[in-house]
């Protein structure tokens, strides 16, 4: 019998905010052990929560973003347990009136090459509501340590539909996720800060049958590649136990991404009996149409809307593309340097960017916020090599310059004595006939239609004019004389 | 009054991560029971053409603007802990 995987994800995105959701002392990462704490995130008796604007504006912008209805009412309840992450006994958190309902995520899956565009899906989403982060657990060998300066970060939990049948397709949905609230300016989505965390239920069933399977939650999968090594994994271990004669058991499993295996937890931490109920401290929120309006002003093109327009605007290739669309930051930079360089210099922005500028921050170690290139000054370097100006082993000691001192190319060229030589034209016709009547050889092979043959031709030429010599200007005059020969 | 058939004294105090003795269950189970009893006179009312609500009141979206107050100094935070290591509260190992 032939099997199917049924995927659906629980992702929580951590929102970024500079206070925490129901209280406004700060929120952050890498701070030391409890030092973001306040009488309401350690529950201390009398306090009261109080809402925080932004991470409501976070969760409706991503809700937009995603495609979701907005509810126009949602309310906050409780969610019961007893574990020392959460210091009140109970999470707010949102029960059976989430603040976004639906939605859809639009995904990439791997294309035929990596140069080629991979088919694309949209994945339905059930909800996403908003709710607080716990603490954080830090396990010893004889006890656990607590830091409470993760609790009550607004934290949104993003429910997929089970509607993934791949490990690929679990992998293409997170990071399409961490893209949008990322170019949404929602989180920054660091997996290895936790800003962006991902449960997975996996079940699997018979090609052609509608019920679903036993399903088992995989815990754990902290970060991008763990959720595609630890879904394929899992996958394999529910086919190898059916095709063995066995029976799957609902349970949770945690996977260890560096054995790449996964255990069972045991199921006294599963006894879940939450007993949600509305939190009597909270009021509901309403969110209206107007409201609505000011948040979808403020939302960016959706990065596969960006992706698609970049390559039809500018004629750029796919491969281009995906090394500047996860980046919101490096894609505008392209499209103002590609504006400003004029048309049909494009592909060679994006050549420039991704793979000089984006070597150079590499080994610098810096944001693209820092690099002391402008798009003016990139457009310009451009427009110096098309017009002949400037050769491409000196356009790349002028780019380094200007990556170094942020100077603009024309003065640096000035500064370096790094122009192409005006070469006389007569004296470059005299180098070109040289060089043709050294070589019959390569003048019967180009002769004959062998057009690379010209090649042969120009080493001797470069040599002649000290490597200052225009190219352009060399394969024209050689191609006459050729012609002519 | 008698204890309503959905209270399980057990499960209760397994899920509040609480040790029980048999008299304290008796006694709790007893309170509780008083407690779920009261509650269920609430059942009794007729709530024919009501919306169901969080709220008496009707108010909405009380919020404070997003702007980050001062942190409880480390040592007040802790004050409370019976145990500190590491600037961290120690509790019992949650975990195998």
């Amino acid at each position: 019998m032939n099997y199917e995987a049924v995927i659906g994800l629980e992702v929580h995105v951590q929102i970024k905010t500079h206070s925490k959701v129901f209280t406004r002392v700060g929120a952050g990462f890498g701070y030391e052990p409890n030092t973001l704490t306040d009488p309401v995130v350690l529950a201390l008796p009398g306090t009261l929560p109080v809402m925080n604007k932004a991470a409501l504006d976070a969760i409706i912008k991503a809700g937009l973003l995603l495609g979701c209805d907005i509810a126009p009412i949602c309310k906050w309840d409780r969610k019961q347990y007893f574990y020392p992450d959460s210091p009140k006994n109970y999470q707010i958190s949102q029960y059976d009136q989430p603040i976004c309902i639906g939605g859809l995520v639009e995904i990439e899956l791997p294309g035929a090459a990596r140069n080629v565009m991979g088919e694309h899906k949209k994945i339905p989403l059930t909800r996403i509501h908003l709710e607080e982060d716990v603490g954080k657990l830090n396990h010893h060998a004889t006890d656990s340590l607590v830091d409470y300066n993760r609790a009550g970060t607004p934290l949104m939990e993003i429910v997929s539909e089970p509607a993934m049948h791949t490990a690929e397709e679990a992998f293409a949905y997170l990071t399409s996720i961490r893209n949008t609230m990322i170019y949404g300016g929602i989180s920054d989505c660091d997996m290895e800060k936790g800003q962006l965390r991902c449960d997975a239920n996996i079940s699997i069933r018979p090609i052609g049958e509608t019920k679903l399977g036993t399903k088992v939650e995989l815990k754990n999968l902290n970060s991008i590649s763990y959720v595609r090594d630890g879904i394929a994994h899992e996958i394999k271990r529910q086919l190898a136990v059916v095709a063995a004669g066995g029976k799957l058991i609902q349970e949770t499993r945690d996977y260890d991404g560096v054995a790449g295996t996964s255990q069972s937890l045991r199921s006294k931490e599963m006894a879940h009996d939450y007993r949600y109920f509305p939190d009597p401290d909270l009021m509901p929120v309403h969110v209206d149409e107007a409201w609505k309006a000011e948040l979808l002003r403020t939302c960016p093109e959706l990065p596969f809307d960006k992706q698609r327009r970049l390559i039809a605007d500018y004629q750029i290739p796919y491969t281009i593309t995906s090394v500047l669309i996860p980046d919101r930051e490096l894609s505008d930079f392209f499209e103002a340097t590609a504006q400003l360089a004029g048309t049909g210099r494009a592909q060679a922005v994006g050549n420039w960017i991704a793979n000089d500028l984006l070597r150079e921050l590499g080994a610098a170690k810096l944001p693209l916020s820092a690099s002391k290139i402008s798009p003016t000054n990139l457009a310009t370097l451009i427009q110096l090599i098309d017009a002949g100006t400037l050769l491409n082993a000196a356009a790349k000691e002028v780019f380094a310059t200007m990556f170094a001192t942020g100077d603009a190319p024309a003065a640096i060229v000035a500064r370096l004595g790094l122009a192409a030589a005006p070469t006389d034209a007569g004296e470059l016709e005299s180098w070109c006939r040289d060089s043709i009547a050294a070589n019959p050889k390569a003048l019967a092979e180009f002769k004959s239609g062998k057009d690379s043959a010209i090649n042969a031709f120009k080493g001797p030429i470069m040599k002649a004019a000290k490597g200052k010599a225009n190219p352009k200007l060399v394969d024209e005059t050689l191609r006459r004389l050729l012609a002519e020969a | 009054m008698s204890q309503p058939a959905e209270l399980n004294i057990d499960r209760v105090a397994e899920l509040s991560r609480l040790a029980l003795t048999p008299e304290e269950k008796t006694r709790f189970s007893a309170q509780l029971g008083s407690i779920l009893g009261h509650i269920e006179q609430l059942t009794k009312v007729d709530v024919t053409g009501i919306e169901p609500t969080a709220h008496a009141f009707p108010l909405n979206n009380v919020w404070a603007a997003d702007v980050a107050q001062p942190a409880l100094a480390l040592s007040a935070a802790l004050r409370n802990a019976p145990a500190q290591r590491d600037h961290m509260i120690v509790v019992p190992k949650v975990v195998d």
